[in-house]
């Protein structure tokens, strides 16, 4: 996109919040019309608050903004909006037992004599979905039906749909698959071309050079540099956002695959996982592609036990073939699981990080049933150093922890549990490049060590990271598998097949 | 037990303290041996219970039978002592049965179908008060000096021996909760119970058991409440479940389940007895009385939302 023209839409000028501690110190920000201008940082960084204020979430605790000529101090979301500032949440607030159309227009119901009037609202709901390129979907459907990439997109419609002149996007994509993302960055450049000015908060800088004007970097509640346009070197931009040089070159080349670790034939599940087989190795990371609501979650869960399956069986390492019928089962059977939703169903976040990286059947005890507390102590102090987690202490919640040390935390409970087979769902969603980094790292001395990984992963960058295979999934079944090496727009056109197998292919050499 | 928690103690005994001295002043008769036997004699039922209770809520459920369940093990306490002739060492046990069977029904339909505690433990409170009308032909059983003793103030202590037992059952309940793997699970099922079943965890069994617990505490309670009435009636415990509840609330567990402590119930239930104690010793009306506890409830629980609303803040 081009350098910014515009003049100054909203200025913020020395930008200090605290919580309990400092999470934003004097930082101020131009927005000019009609640019695109990227927040980056690590989780943690004060980006997230630092939209937040502009929005009127939050109330900043020194500094002062501007919008236009006039004082911008907005004290709810509400007052932010009615000013022309409309920010989309990163977590998602909207109603799922409602209409679809009633989520969009909730503040704002046309009604006639008090009663809604539903010609209107239907009318208004269909032009404000097909802006977003949903517009095949029932306005009268309840919101409950779609999946997580469309309700972010139903967020965003409501948002487009307010006259604003300064959008606030809050990691929209982090829920969206490719296709869904092209649409929304589409979207996004036409409103700037039409005038309006955006704040996009963001890690991914593989999306930079699509759609910033220019980017700031914010490091520990602090400025730290701007770069003018997307092409940004993302080795500088790691270490500006680290403040620390970045790691050269990503996961290193796998040690030679050996025996089958996990294999599952034939598993089904309804129409969402269909007569999946594949094999694990051990040393090997098998990537999971796909687009969403293509089975990949789904598939994942099934083998784990977590959601029954209908036929099928799998079976770790020697063991016996059958189908797990119990996450408990698939633990007792050496298999470990990162859930896509960690905060929900990966970690109790207002428990410590001691009790979160201890949460296994056979944790530390002495006498049968009675907690020994010095083990327990140990083997949590353990696991923070070697997931390299970084807390105040082992007592600290983990809900306070950034998205990657909650991951680690995760991740160090499995490895602990001495698992062959570790189930990975989108493990670096909302995690800063660094921890990313760390964990695929991890990972991978994981599978060196004997284990074996199968990784569902909405970005083609990661399974290229860490992948020495990829399986595309399309509408429950595997439709294609490449060995590396592989384009992105091969894997591409795999997952956009319909839901009819073909014949495995495969990417010839390797990198 | 960490620092958090010994403050929230020590704040409940702060106000508790703050009552008897409240009272201590304004009526004259308050600090009086009397007061300390009408109140020991009323807490250890409650005591039990509220236990129980804090177990079930913090595991993320709610146990609203335990009045009924309380009664109906009274009911059959007194059947086996008054109509069969069964020695007290012999009925107690029954009796602490009854209650931990009912418990295991409400745990069974409740983690069987997956239906809310909430509405399961509204059914079986009538289920059970009903089993109980039968059991005692509706009548109140007449037990008398078979189990008085329990109840009457021991030598020199001035209290009754259900005192020492239901602090018994108060300190081993909490250390089941902070000690066991039973306890850790139940907290981590109260926070997050997908969370725990993906851990390859068994929470069907930790669930069931905590009502299993519950009830047979419920059993324990009708032993204590028999031995100070000296009968069985089958309408006691009406309305034990929401003494138990506010008790469990005052004392710091969260009702979303997944925090709380055994410890701090008591000193709700302490609260509370004091609270009832001293109004009656000023004169205070049914009607007054009831809206002070109610006012003291509702206290209790915003000042816990607020102090969350404030950490919430910090963190």
């Amino acid at each position: 996109m081009s350098a910014p023209a515009g003049a100054v839409v909203l200025r913020a000028e020395g930008i200090s919040k605290a919580w309990s501690t400092p999470v934003l110190d004097r930082v101020s920000l131009d927005l000019r019309g009609g640019e695109v201008h990227v927040l980056m940082g690590s989780n943690g960084a004060g980006k997230s608050t630092l939209a937040a204020i502009l929005g009127g979430l939050v109330p900043a605790d020194a500094g002062q903004m501007t919008l236009g000529p006039i004082p911008h101090a907005p004290r709810s979301r509400a007052a932010a909006e009615a000013a022309g500032v409309v920010m989309v949440l990163q977590e998602m607030n909207l109603f799922p037992g409602m209409s679809l159309a009633e989520n969009l227009f909730l503040d704002r119901l046309p009604s006639r004599f008090g009663l809604v009037d539903r010609a209107t609202l239907h009318r208004r709901a269909v032009v404000a979905l097909e802006r977003v390129g949903l517009g095949e979907l029932d306005p009268r459907m309840p919101l409950a039906r779609l999946g997580v990439g469309k309700r972010q997109l139903v967020e965003i419609a409501r948002a487009l749909d307010r006259r604003c002149r300064v959008l606030i996007l809050d990691e929209p994509t982090a829920a969206l698959s490719a296709r869904e993302s092209d649409l929304l960055f589409d979207h996004i450049r036409r409103l700037v071309s039409e005038g309006v000015s955006v704040v996009y908060v963001t890690h991914r800088l593989d999306e930079l050079p699509r759609i910033a004007s220019r980017v700031s970097v914010l490091r520990d509640g602090r400025f730290v540099a701007e770069h003018l346009g997307g092409n940004v070197a993302p080795g500088r931009l790691i270490e500006e956002m680290s403040g620390r040089a970045s790691p050269q070159g990503s996961a290193a080349a796998s040690a030679p695959a050996g025996d089958v670790v996990l294999a599952v034939a034939g598993l089904e599940r309804g129409a969402r996982v269909r007569k999946v087989s594949l094999e694990v190795r051990s040393g090997e990371v098998v990537g999971l592609a796909g687009l969403v609501g293509a089975g990949r979650t789904e598939l994942l869960r099934t083998i784990f036990g977590a959601d029954p399956a209908s036929a099928g069986s799998v079976r770790v390492g020697d063991g016996r073939a059958g189908l797990l019928r119990s996450p408990r089962q698939a633990v007792a059977a050496g298999i470990g699981m990162l859930p896509e939703d960690r905060r929900h169903d990966g970690l109790l976040l207002g428990q410590s990080m001691r009790v979160n990286a201890l949460l296994l059947p056979g944790q530390p005890r002495a006498r049968s049933g009675w907690i020994d507390r010095p083990a327990e102590r140990r083997a949590a102090e353990a696991i923070r150093t070697g997931m390299e987690v970084d807390c105040t202490s082992i007592e600290q919640p983990v809900g306070q922890l950034s998205g990657g040390n909650q991951q680690k935390v995760v991740l160090g409970r499995w490895l602990a549990a001495g698992c062959r087979v570790l189930l990975c769902d989108e493990p670096t969603r909302g995690v800063d490049a660094a921890a990313k980094g760390t964990i695929h790292r991890l990972l991978r001395e994981f599978v060196n060590r004997g284990g074996g990984v199968l990784l569902a992963s909405g970005e083609l960058a990661e399974l290229r990271a860490i992948c020495d295979r990829v399986l595309v999934m399309a509408g429950g079944r595997i439709v294609a598998e490449f060995e590396r090496g592989w384009s992105d727009e091969a894997v591409t056109a795999a997952a956009f097949e319909s839901a009819v197998p073909t014949s495995v292919e495969k990417a010839g050499h390797s990198s | 037990m960490n620092r958090t928690r010994l403050g929230e103690w020590g704040v409940l005994v702060f106000v508790w303290l703050g009552l008897v001295a409240l009272f201590g002043t304004l009526a004259d008769h308050f600090l009086s041996a009397t007061t300390l036997t009408t109140v020991a004699s009323r807490l250890p039922a409650l005591a039990v219970v509220a236990a129980g209770m804090t177990l079930v809520i913090i595991a993320g459920g709610i146990d609203l039978s335990v009045g009924s369940v309380m009664a109906l093990s009274g009911a059959v306490l007194g059947v086996a002592i008054v109509q069969w002739g069964w020695p007290l060492a012999a009925a107690i046990p029954v009796a602490i049965l009854t209650g931990a069977l009912a418990g295991l029904g409400t745990g069974l339909v409740t983690v069987g179908l997956g239906i809310p505690s909430f509405l399961v433990t509204l059914g079986s409170l009538e289920i059970c008060r009903g089993l109980t009308y039968a059991v005692c032909d509706s009548r109140t059983l007449f037990i008398g000096a078979a189990i008085r003793p329990l109840a009457q103030p021991m030598p020199i202590l001035g209290i009754p021996p259900t005192v020492p037992v239901a602090l018994a059952v108060v300190v081993a309940a909490q250390a089941i909760l902070s000690r066991t793997v039973f306890g850790r699970h139940l907290v981590a099922i109260g926070a997050s119970e997908p969370a725990v079943r993906l851990a390859g965890i068994d929470t069907s069994t930790p669930r069931v058991a905590v009502f299993v617990l519950s009830g047979a505490l419920a059993g324990l309670a009708a032993v204590f409440a028999s031995a100070r009435l000296g009968s069985a009636d089958p309408n006691a415990g009406a309305g034990l479940e929401l003494a138990a509840i506010a008790a469990v609330v005052i004392g710091g567990t969260s009702l979303s389940g997944g925090s709380g402590s055994v410890v701090g119930s008591l000193l709700g239930v302490l609260v509370i007895a004091t609270l009832e104690a001293g109004l009656a010793q000023l004169g205070a009306s049914e009607p007054l009385k009831r809206i002070v506890t109610g006012g003291a409830i509702i206290a209790a629980v915003a000042a816990d939302a607020l102090r969350r609303r404030w950490e919430g803040e910090r963190g």
